[in-house]
């Protein structure tokens, strides 16, 4: 059973709170320099450029004053390496493979085979787009039902062959849309999670941005479940949380904080299994690097899986998420 | 335990500007119907045929045969594993209202003389969201369907997951359906009854997982939220949108039914699937000193 984790440090956010108070002043005090400088034909602006780096400064410590929040703004980072980049560093000869042959191809959710480590692999990966025209396409990352129905063909193509399946995560939701009710999305969602926890092959899973609930939980549960350092996994998103327990979407990064959606949180709650260390200042300042580590994590992972008795895996698997909580017993 | 099953408590039905216990106004109609026959009626307005909803403890009593539910686990109580703001005195404030220790009771009881493996949801009890003691009661109570060979019949109703428990709430999705997964290889029936509402996690969990899976009329059903999607495609929805009937007309659900109608339907399925049966009626209520005829097995 999981642990309750220690106090969080309630300082640093009355002290983030105090900064945030601070900037706003900064940034009052910079337009009105700027006002007065237009006005009366003053060179302001080595006086602004002095206001402005401090509002740097401040920033910066107010993101170290929550790493929440900062692992949130990280996660959703536009640059950050997408889940097809990596399947297409990491696989070799990936062919993708399309539709649940139920009702469309949902472009939202990638599947297919390849190679890799030597291995035949199946890969599933709901994937977010580079730019705007690709995040239409994809639906910015969020699968409609048929999409997770996509991934559980290809999970059971892998279980028939005894590959493992390689799931690569990062998505903000499931759709939330009424055509993808119609289709039920909980039925799809419900569906995969249960086959996950019997699918006879191994399953490693990969949070590398957003794992956003349900709908992300539906491609991810697995032997191993690894987390990129600064990706976040969370059963709402913070704003959604501050919406609905103080009726201020404004908190959010409170909600963050309280929500526990860091990988070392993870980790603490025996919901991650390992962290996965990312380049100096995040994922998207060195790609390839980023991808690299997961390669290597990956293979750790399934050679050890690979000897393992199917059986033994799956008995492993129950056991593992039959202890994910804490309760207490009175008598 | 017998005594909750004989007197339920009345706090699921709304009462506005009536003293309370005598009159009851139905939400949907705004007919005033005399409170003792509102609950003769299961719940059910006379003049609407709304559903009021049920408390987990009324659900059971109009649902179990009389005096044969037995609940386990009790003492499963939640904690603050994340110590999220306020949670600690929330959880207080459920139990004090509803006098249940969490959203959930489970046991194993009787259904029209089918034996079987329960839980009810509790909807009063913080929305009937699902965290860390959910998810184990519901994950119990199939691990003991499996070890008595019962079938399982869980009643839903609940907003989703428990949000103050993160990730770990969001875990007992899987957690549940490891069990259900359990329970099905086993070979052993699982009917999912959704109440008014059945949504989230709840529904992309053991809601969705049943061999058969019922509705009461009118219980709102859905993964995400109304507003939610409203927001997300920018249209209003219909009224029907989500409903019980809605989900059946999609091919989501196999069928409405009726409160008063529940508990011969569920008779009905236990005894297609095969349930093991309680001695014989007469049998258990003989009188003491008489032997029944044949030990009723």
């Amino acid at each position: 059973m999981s642990a309750i984790l220690p106090e969080r440090d309630r300082a640093a956010e009355a002290r983030a709170q105090e900064l945030e108070a601070r900037l706003a002043e900064l940034s009052r005090e910079i337009a009105g320099l700027r006002r007065r400088g237009e006005k009366e034909q003053l060179d302001v602006g080595r006086l602004i450029g002095d206001l402005e780096a401090r509002a740097d400064e401040l920033r910066r410590e107010l993101l170290d004053l929550r790493p929440a929040w900062q692992a949130v703004a990280l996660a959703r980072h536009p640059q950050r390496p997408k889940a097809q980049e990596i399947v297409a560093a990491l696989i070799e000869e990936f062919t993708e493979l399309h539709g649940d042959r139920l009702f469309r191809d949902d472009p939202a959710l990638l599947a297919g085979v390849g190679w890799f480590d030597g291995r035949p692999v199946v890969a599933i990966a709901p994937r977010k787009g580079r730019d705007t025209r690709e995040n239409l396409a994809f639906n910015f990352g969020m699968p409609y039902p048929e999409g997770y129905r996509k991934a559980l063909r290809a999970m059971k193509l892998a279980e028939k062959f005894g590959y493992p399946v390689l799931s690569v995560v990062d998505t903000p939701a499931a759709y939330p849309g009424d055509a993808a009710e119609e289709r039920g999305q909980a039925e799809a969602i419900a569906r995969n999670i249960l086959e996950m926890t019997r699918l006879r092959t191994p399953i490693a899973v990969v949070i590398t941005g957003e794992g956003g609930s349900g709908g992300a939980l539906a491609v991810a549960v697995g032997d191993a479940v690894l987390m990129l350092e600064h990706a976040i996994y969370t059963v709402i998103p913070p704003e959604g949380c501050a919406a609905i327990l103080w009726r201020d979407a404004g908190r959010s990064r409170e909600a963050a904080a309280a929500l526990r959606l860091t990988a070392s949180d993870l980790v603490a709650l025996g919901v991650v299994d390992e962290i996965i260390p990312e380049p100096p200042g995040g994922a998207h300042l060195d790609p390839a690097a980023a991808i690299a580590a997961v390669g290597e994590v990956l293979r750790r992972h399934l050679r050890a899986a690979a000897g393992v008795p199917v059986e033994t895996l799956l008995q492993r698997r129950y056991a593992k998420y039959r202890a994910m909580g804490y309760h207490e017993e009175r008598a | 335990m017998l005594n909750w099953l004989r007197r339920p408590k009345y706090g699921a039905v709304e009462r506005r500007d009536i003293p309370p216990g005598v009159w009851a106004k139905c939400p949907k109609c705004g007919a005033t119907v005399y409170h003792r026959d509102l609950v003769r009626n299961l719940k059910v307005c006379p003049t609407c045929g709304f559903h009021h909803r049920l408390t987990a403890e009324e659900r059971l009593a109009v649902t179990v045969d009389e005096g044969t539910f037995e609940e386990h686990d009790a003492g499963v109580v939640s904690g603050d594993p994340l110590r999220f703001e306020g949670y600690a005195d929330k959880l207080r404030e459920a139990r004090e209202k509803t006098g249940a220790a969490d959203a959930v009771i489970t046991g194993l009881g009787a259904v029209e003389g089918s034996r079987v493996a329960l839980a009810a949801l509790d909807f009063a009890f913080m929305g009937g969201s699902m965290g860390s003691v959910v998810g184990e009661k519901i994950a119990r109570i199939a691990e003991r369907a499996v070890e008595h060979r019962l079938p399982l019949v869980v009643f839903s109703a609940s907003g989703g997951a428990r949000m103050q428990e993160g990730a770990l709430s969001l875990m007992q999705l899987a957690k549940t359906s490891a069990a259900i997964a359990r329970l099905h290889e086993a070979r052993l029936p699982y009917l999912s009854v959704m109440c008014d509402p059945t949504t989230g996690g709840v529904t992309a969990s053991f809601a969705f997982q049943g061999d058969v899976i019922l509705a009461e009329p009118g219980a709102m059903i859905g993964f995400a939220g109304r507003r939610v999607i409203e927001q997300t495609i920018r249209r209003k929805l219909p009224d029907h949108f989500q409903t019980a009937e809605f989900c059946l007309e999609h091919g989501l659900i196999d069928m409405v039914v009726p409160r008063p109608a529940m508990r011969a339907t569920l008779g009905r399925l236990l005894r297609f699937f095969g349930a093991p049966r309680l001695p014989a009626r007469e049998a258990v209520a003989a009188p003491a000193g008489e032997a029944p005829a044949d030990g009723g097995a």
